[in-house]
């Protein structure tokens, strides 16, 4: 199953299903696909807008810190086409659109703390008209010199929520004691979730207080929580709805909410439609991104390279409000070990304050920043040492009586060194480090370096509580089925993935399962769609609904047709009851006949949760996804461009649902690291102003940045060793993190300039630029010249 | 104005001047198959196809609708992402997509189905991962990491029937022939012209000096939809007869003012096959079927790519008004940021490059963070005459690195006489100079240390290659635009 270059063959099936004609297994198209290419899958700026409809614009101040004195709205107000300018006055309930903690205003009353905060927002005929008035404020502010960076706010002592740490031995004594110790600080960027369609949602008003709110989201169940806590009225009053999304990548978990809740506000002021859509800049300057890090870490090893004791610190640039920075940290610390035993550890987290808007969660939800530290660490101890970089993570990877985490979880599932063994040799690795070598050995100007690095992710929500989910399933008389559940479609494939469990529950033809809108008033308390658990929960849920219906269906056929009801098997669009066949359909119709209910709801929570932050113990994850992946990349040391040549990815998604799905998640997972690491910069000025804010300015990777030589292959598996449905693994964020593997050959490359027996670490923070290569190569050069 | 839509004849008698295409399709039209993504030309979400006859064939053209002017569709067909399905058949670009299973969220999916349906019509033989990589330069996507889309459009650019539902040519010459005077629509103090011919041009140019000349509005309009410009005045000069003309003769290379970046690449790569390289890393196809080449001139942008490189060439700009024409070295038309020399009613009539000597060497490399469709943080433009292996005579130029595309006179002074036997005998010296020729500013694009030091790069490499060049060696020095293949 390597897919190389231009020869991708339909991916197969990995073994044959209990039911082999069943659609588990099989890699079906998105099920939108053909509606995609034809550009009639309807987003929410494309849906017919009812008769009358509005449209909103935010109006916010061009400062990053301070007060505003005097908001004169007067020009706004007068100019063309406006219905209603709306300030924070015109709240009737709570101001607030925070996903736990209070503190996202949705119109800040007075307050500016960061550039792009919302003070105002039209109401016009137009979208045109809304976004002219909204340029028209006259706004008389005190400013303050804002806190832009990490330094800046780790300086005034300013954070958002307090330090965590894990903490195990005596670290501080152990590096001390150990033969050899580094000590190092890099910076980490963030990153821009570049969703192709920008944040939207459009609002129509109902009976009385009803309103039926359109969000792009991630989180409907939240969406529909802000507004009726804004607007006073219970949440029962409240539906929101969303098909599908343009992409998420978690950049609409919590920060879909804000956009929604000023339509909803619009439309309840004015008692029209009120629709807004984001302007692209606006988008990129209102909304948070992933957070970026200063690492400073140090550690003890050995002469072998075996880690003795990790001291690291994590200081995340958390913006103006927490948001979601309590998991985001939270994660970037449990994954600070990548896949490596730390005996003595600690972890040290801060969640820094800064006048910058509030990051958010994005794909890997500060995994991949914690991981990144973790394989900086493995390529300095390598470099420290003269040693192969891939000998030193193997002599740190978790194993038997080394299988302790920093947060104290036994990693019982660990297959990552099959995983390593086998792209060790489908890559090439060896022979290709000896290749590098010599190229690098003949050719001035340029350099080569490769690197193979491992991924540990762990699954399910930190937050225990979001580990839950629902689904509604329907029976029709003509035997077509309706699917329904919390989770929502962003891309990533999960309304087919879900429709294929039902479709093989009842055992027809995925044509008969009907995908249905996320909605609130049919999946009520959702949880986000998010930290990859979209199937695993969603899955199971519509699995157990549609379970319980068809143990209704086994007990009237085995009623009809008079055997038991373990014999009733449901294959091939028909009902086997003993001796008797009949069509799934008829058997829908005389359920219908018999008084047998063909609707269910499902309820799945996932068990073995069982962490408790307060006190730092217990198990978070049900499970871990692996994988790794090796890169080899060539740096021109005269300008420090970067050119990635060749990729082998290797990942374990247990029994894969639908094997073409899980590729496109790992590819497009890996392309998007590999943007963060490469030539996505977020750049802020010193007045805390975004300068990066278009796609002219900050670089996602085009077609051409893929690597020619790319082969995916999926790990051959007998399935996760935890009870997910089929046995499949979650694969949303963990492919982002294979992307690392980028990273650590840049390093390479650039390491093969240091004069032989030097300790300085090139200092390559991410992403790495042309300027950040240049830079380290240009510190070695000088380290060369003393 | 009237225009294609699909082949079928469609007249828009009102219009404000800054409508946009995209704005036309979806708030008019209620056409909802074409996305906005960013609203400034970036993304590729919103391309469409524009279809016209040149030298009697049907060329397809892939742009952002965007930052179209609904204007400049004036004689051309419009086609669109609704309008490839016919008859419930998915067209081949689309049944391919959907079976490589190249779309996730599906956003992006309508434009990256028009920028390949456009290679598609255009394919004759057959289409490399370069050309395809090539052609979808301007379509971000977010969610597949490309493979999947490189990959359908391989597949059906590969195996295009003959014969197609948009082959027909009769309507583009009708259209063609009803357009070719000129259009007016608007009042004299609101309106979107387009002269037929240059006179035409001139003169309405004269008698409304504060219009603005738009050609293929990839600058412009981003004034429209992101400063919320609403320009009143707007002179297109796409329909100018002879505008997009690129003649050769023994001297050199004439180059039109409308003509686009598409137009004048092939004649470009000819002079030097970095030329043709740069230019194809400026924008992405969308960009270089709109703007053009006197655009990126006579908007002065420091930035701009083409400006470098034509300086170093000794180009020589015609400049036209009412009142006649005036030629001038191009590089004395930039005085300072945002001015040019020029006068009001007065454009830019054409570019003239003269052919390189036979003992002269040129290079031209591009720096940016991203390879394909990004502005360059650095340009570098040279071109070293040689006696032997003594450099008789430099012409440098660069973008980036000041105000305006500047000559570095120090750097050629210091370089005259100077002897590429040993290339790196001369670092310093080229690093003295560059810092005397040079105080860049720090940006969003880097910092002005990476800009003076990644400039001495690309200096030193230019004399590695050229050095080894005059050696009869080669110096690989290079991750991208290879000489051999781009001249291949």
């Amino acid at each position: 199953m390597t897919h190389r270059g231009l020869k991708l063959n339909p991916p197969e099936v990995q073994e044959p299903r209990a039911a082999s004609h069943g659609s588990v297994g099989r890699p079906l198209k998105h099920d939108s696909a053909e509606l995609h290419v034809q550009g009639a899958a309807a987003y929410i700026d494309d849906l017919p807008e009812p008769r009358g409809t509005l449209h909103v614009a935010p109006g916010y101040a061009n400062i990053s810190a301070g007060k505003f004195k005097n908001l004169d709205l007067t020009e706004v107000a007068a100019s063309d086409g406006v219905v209603a300018v709306l300030t924070s006055a015109d709240i009737p309930g709570v101001n607030d659109c925070s996903p736990a903690l209070g503190d996202d205003l949705i119109l800040s009353p007075d307050v500016i703390t960061f550039h792009g905060q919302v003070l105002f927002a039209v109401v016009a005929e137009t979208r045109e008209q809304a976004r002219m008035a909204a340029r028209k404020a006259h706004i008389e502010v005190a400013d303050q010199v804002p806190h832009v960076t990490v330094a800046d706010g780790k300086a005034a002592q300013s954070s958002v929520l307090p330090d965590y740490s894990f903490l195990r031995g005596d670290p501080n004594t152990e590096i001390k004691s150990s033969p050899i110790s580094i000590r190092d600080s890099f910076h980490v960027g963030g990153q821009e979730h570049f969703y192709l369609e920008g944040q939207v949602a459009m609002a129509v008003p109902g009976d009385g207080a009803e309103m039926l709110v359109y969000s792009s989201s991630q989180h409907p169940s939240e969406v529909q929580h802000t507004v009726a806590k804004m607007l006073a009225v219970p949440d029962a009053a409240i539906t929101c709805e969303c098909r599908r999304m343009g992409g998420g990548f978690g950049g609409k978990e919590s920060q879909a909410a804000q956009w929604a809740a000023l339509a909803a506000l619009a439309a309840h002021k004015t008692g029209k439609p009120a629709k807004l859509r984001l302007d692209r800049d606006d988008d990129m300057r209102l909304t948070g991104k992933r957070h970026d890090f200063d690492v400073t870490w140090k550690a003890g090893f050995s002469d072998d390279g075996v880690l003795q004791a990790v001291d690291v610190n994590l200081a995340a640039r958390c913006g103006n409000s927490a948001d979601l920075s309590t998991g985001v940290v939270d994660r970037a610390m449990f994954h600070a070990d990548s896949s490596y035993y730390y005996p003595h550890v600690r972890i040290h987290s801060e969640r820094i304050r800064t006048h910058t808007v509030s990051n958010t969660a994005f794909r890997g939800f500060g995994g991949p920043q914690g991981m990144l530290f973790a394989e900086r660490m493995m390529d300095a101890i390598a470099f420290h040492l003269g040693k192969d970089p891939l000998d030193v993570r193997k002599a740190n990877f978790y194993g038997e009586g080394r299988d302790i985490t920093p947060y104290g979880m036994q990693v019982t599932d660990n297959i990552l060194p099959d995983v390593i063994e086998r792209l060790e040799k489908t890559s090439d690795y060896r022979a290709r480090r000896e290749q590098v070598r010599a190229f690098n050995k003949a050719n001035p100007y340029l350099r080569k370096g490769i690197a193979l690095t491992p991924v540990k992710f762990g699954i399910s929500f930190t937050l225990k509580h979001l580990n839950q989910a629902g689904a509604l399933v329907n029976v029709f008389a003509d035997g077509s089925v309706q699917i329904n559940h919390g989770g929502t479609e962003m891309g990533q494939g999960l309304y087919i993935k879900v429709a294929q469990i039902v479709a093989d529950v009842f055992g027809v033809d995925i044509d008969r399962v009907k995908i249905t809108s996320t909605r609130t008033d049919k999946v009520p308390n959702a949880s986000p769609t998010a930290a990859s658990s979209g199937t695993d929960l969603n899955g199971m849920a519509a699995s157990i609904a549609a379970t319980t219906i068809r143990d209704r269906m086994a007990e009237l056929a085995a009623r009809l047709y008079q055997c038991q009801t373990a014999e009733v098997v449901f294959a091939k669009n028909h009902v086997q009851a003993g001796e008797s066949k009949v069509a799934f359909s008829e058997l829908a119709r005389l359920s219908v006949l018999e008084r047998v209910s063909l609707s269910s709801t499902g309820y799945y929570a996932t068990p073995n949760i069982t962490w408790e932050r307060e006190t730092a113990t217990g198990q978070p994850f049900l499970y871990f996804a692996y994988g790794a992946a090796c890169s080899e990349v060539t740096i021109d040391t005269l300008t420090g461009e970067m050119k990635v040549d060749r990729v082998d990815i290797l990942h374990d998604v247990g029994r894969s649902l639908n094997d073409a799905i899980d590729i496109g998640q790992i590819e497009g997972g890996f392309v998007q690291g590999m943007g963060w690491l490469t030539t996505e910069e977020l750049v802020y000025d010193d007045k805390g102003i975004l300068r990066t804010h278009a796609p002219s300015t900050y670089k996602i990777p085009t077609a051409f940045d893929l690597p020619e030589d790319f082969r995916v292959e999926l790990m051959p598996s007998e399935g996760n060793q935890a009870d997910t449905i089929h046995k499949s693994k979650a694969v949303g964020e963990p492919p982002v993190m294979l992307a690392i593997s980028v990273y650590s050959a840049i390093f390479d490359a650039i390491a093969s300039m240091a004069k032989p027996g030097t300790k300085t670490l090139p200092p390559l923070n991410a992403p790495a630029t042309p300027e950040a290569i240049l830079k380290a190569i240009t510190a070695l050069r000088e380290e060369r010249r003393v | 104005m009237i225009f294609g839509r699909n082949g079928k004849r469609t007249v828009v008698s009102e219009m404000s001047p800054h409508e946009t295409v995209l704005d036309y399709l979806r708030l008019r039209e209620g056409a909802m198959g074409t996305k906005e993504g960013c609203c400034e030309g970036d993304c590729g979400a919103c391309t469409v196809v524009v279809r016209s006859l040149q030298d009697g064939k049907a060329k397809y053209e892939a742009i952002n609708s965007c930052i179209a002017p609904i204007g400049s569709l004036d004689g051309r067909d419009l086609i669109t992402v609704d309008d490839l399905a016919a008859s419930g058949q998915l067209h081949p670009v689309q049944q391919a997509m959907a079976d490589k299973h190249a779309s996730q969220c599906g956003f992006c999916t309508p434009g990256f189905v028009m920028a390949l349906y456009a290679l598609y019509e255009n394919a004759s033989a057959g289409v490399d991962r370069t050309a395809i990589t090539d052609g979808l330069a301007g379509n971000l996507c977010r969610c597949t990491g490309y493979r999947p889309i490189i990959e359908a459009g391989l597949a059906a650019c590969n195996s295009k029937a003959a014969g197609d539902a948009f082959g027909q040519t009769e309507v583009l010459d009708q259209l063609k022939k009803e357009t070719s005077t000129s259009l007016f629509i608007g009042n004299e103090n609101s309106f979107f012209a387009a002269p037929a011919t240059e006179d035409e041009l001139a003169q309405i140019y004269a008698e409304h000096p504060d219009a603005i000349i738009v050609a293929g509005a990839t600058d412009v309009g981003l004034w429209i939809t992101k400063h919320l410009n609403k320009l009143q005045k707007i002179i297109y000069v796409g329909r100018v007869k002879g505008f997009r003309d690129v003649a050769t003769d023994g001297s050199g290379l004439t180059i039109s003012a409308g003509a686009t970046y598409t137009d004048a690449e092939e004649a470009l790569a000819h002079i030097d096959p970095d030329i043709g390289e740069v230019v194809r890393r400026i924008g992405s196809k969308q960009v270089r079927n709109a703007g053009t080449i006197g655009g990126n001139i006579a908007n002065g942008s420091p930035i701009g790519d083409t400006p470098p490189l034509l300086i170093a060439l000794d180009a020589e700009l015609t400049l036209r008004k009412a009142a006649g024409e005036r030629k001038m070295r191009l590089e004395d038309f930039f005085i300072d940021y945002g001015k040019q020399d020029r006068k009001p009613g007065e454009f830019v009539k054409s570019v003239f490059v003269p052919n390189l000597a036979e003992n002269d060497h040129f290079r031209a490399f591009k720096l940016s963070k991203r390879f394909d469709q990004d502005i360059s943080a650095v340009l570098l433009g040279s071109k070293l005459t040689l006696d032997g292996a003594t450099i008789a005579k430099g012409r440098i130029a660069f973008g980036g690195m000041a105000a305006t595309p500047k000559r570095a006179k120090h750097l050629e002074a210091w370089l005259k006489g100077a002897s590429l036997e040993n290339p790196s005998s001369l670092s310093e010296g080229v690093r003295v100079a560059l810092k005397q020729d040079f105080a860049p500013i720090s940006d969003m694009r880097a910092s002005a240390e990476y800009r003076l030091r990644a400039a001495h790069g690309l200096v030193m490499k230019s004399l590695f290659e050229i050095g080894a060049e005059a050696d009869g060696a080669h110096a690989d020095t290079r991750l991208v635009g290879m000489r051999q293949r781009a001249s291949a």
